[in-house]
């Protein structure tokens, strides 16, 4: 573990985010060094995947502040789109349409040449399946797909909830340039792999309910203790 | 925002093609609706006013069916999020969304103006062709606007197929009473309505209103 002394990638004070009643997510407070990995613990409901859909501009902070990128969200929420990338629990593609399909809209969306289409169909390894409708493709394969349009734009932040989740060891070792460490990019991983997203994080965070339990070094057993 | 727009509106006209979810639908939908009023009303010939509102409401309900479908790609596998995160005016949504439903609203119109006319309608619409097609484009911008702006905010609801002909149909009524009040006088054999131009301009006020208003509220609507 070990991290630069930048200035940070994501600051986060009294983070808070309600749904209705519910509270989502309360007084997460971290600073995440440029190029760092943030691994995110906590059992379902924790609001793990509530404070990647933060950091993605799709969810409003209801209070506390949020700086990611030297954005300040949600204010500045279109300086940071375009400069983060989000491979979610879902794909976040259309499913009638071929991963070449929704990676070349994607990269008219971020005004990029249908050259870097090609170019990371060719690194996740689905170039004889290009053309075939995402619906129609394997588990796996559509998470390289979405891993592909997570990274289309090279973003500097990069969001990643179950990153590995329904691929082949092949196909994880295939992304680890693109979503990896050796990506050199920030990152906030979610994961239930203990022992894995450990052994990649420069910071761990723990969630419980919604609020944060412990934000820093941790070991497999505190972390374990989330689930309890 | 134009590069934007044509791009998504370049993926909703290709998973039309390719799934027919929406225009085919339509379409169906509208030929059925002749058939039931040709038995509902019991006349082998519609004209005039009644012939006007039999057409105009069948286009406002198929239009329903299309707004319906207007987000459905969106909302599967959450394909839209991907499309918010990325740096583009979300006004380019609005657009492509309205030009979609346009498109769909003109491929109903292509089938379903000969069906009617061959079905129900007893004057000769050819002289009249003109005058007709001014008044579907113009009422069809509406139709599209407001019709892309509801599908925006019952996107994330659970009960959208309700929402979504419960807020249309209301804010859509100045755009039937329109279309009906230019319609009714070529579907009397009369070629040349004194009104016409009053109600064309009723229905480019209305165009003009909601393509701004929509414009104005589409970014908020799609925040969280």
């Amino acid at each position: 573990m070990g991290t630069g002394a930048q200035e940070p990638a994501l600051a986060i004070e009294g983070l808070e985010r309600h749904y209705g009643d519910r509270i989502a997510l309360a007084g997460v407070t971290l600073s995440l060094p440029v190029g760092a990995t943030l691994a995110v613990f906590g059992a379902n409901g924790a609001g793990k995947t509530t404070l990647l859909r933060v950091l993605a501009t799709l969810l409003r902070p209801h209070g506390g502040s949020v700086t990611a990128l030297d954005a300040s969200l949600p204010d500045d929420a279109w300086r940071l789109r375009g400069r983060v990338g989000y491979l979610a629990h879902e794909a976040l593609l259309y499913r009638d349409l071929t991963p070449r399909e929704n990676l070349l809209l994607h990269a008219r969306l971020h005004g990029l040449p249908a050259a870097r289409v090609d170019e990371l169909i060719a690194q996740v390894g689905l170039a004889r399946r290009a053309g075939d409708r995402v619906r129609d493709l394997s588990r796996g394969m559509v998470q390289r797909v979405a891993a592909a349009r997570a990274v289309i734009h090279d973003p500097p932040l990069l969001l990643l909830d179950e990153p590995r989740a329904g691929l082949d060891p092949g196909a994880a070792a295939r992304l680890e340039p693109l979503i990896g460490r050796e990506s050199g990019r920030t990152r906030v991983l979610v994961t239930h792999d203990v022992d894995a997203g450990l052994a990649e994080c420069d910071l761990a965070l723990g969630l419980k309910l919604g609020r944060q339990v412990f934000c820093g070094r941790a070991t497999a057993d505190e972390v374990r203790e989330l689930y309890r | 925002m134009i590069r934007a727009a044509l791009a998504i509106l370049r993926k909703d006209l290709r998973l039309e093609l390719r799934t027919g979810e929406s225009a085919p639908a339509m379409v169906l939908f509208s030929l059925i609706v002749f058939v039931l009023f040709h038995f509902g009303l019991d006349r082998d010939t519609l004209e005039g006013d009644l012939a006007s509102g039999v057409l105009w409401v069948t286009i406002l309900l198929a239009a329903v069916l299309g707004v319906n479908r207007l987000f459905a790609s969106e909302r599967e596998g959450a394909a839209i999020d991907g499309v918010l995160m990325a740096p583009i005016d979300r006004t380019a949504f609005f657009l492509a969304k309205a030009a979609a439903l346009f498109l769909y609203l003109v491929a109903l119109e292509l089938v379903a103006l000969p069906a009617f006319a061959f079905l129900l309608l007893s004057p000769s619409l050819t002289g009249a062709l003109p005058e007709l097609l001014a008044i579907v484009l113009l009422a069809d911008i509406g139709l599209a606007a407001v019709g892309a702006l509801v599908a925006a905010l019952a996107v994330e609801t659970r009960t959208r197929e309700l929402i979504v002909p419960l807020m249309l149909l209301p804010l859509l009524v100045p755009v039937v009473i329109a279309a009906a009040a230019a319609t009714e006088p070529l579907f009397s054999g009369s070629q040349a309505p004194d009104d016409l131009g009053t109600w064309l301009g009723v229905l480019s006020l209305y165009d003009s209103v909601f393509v701004l208003v929509s414009i104005a509220v589409f970014d908020f609507l799609l925040e969280d």
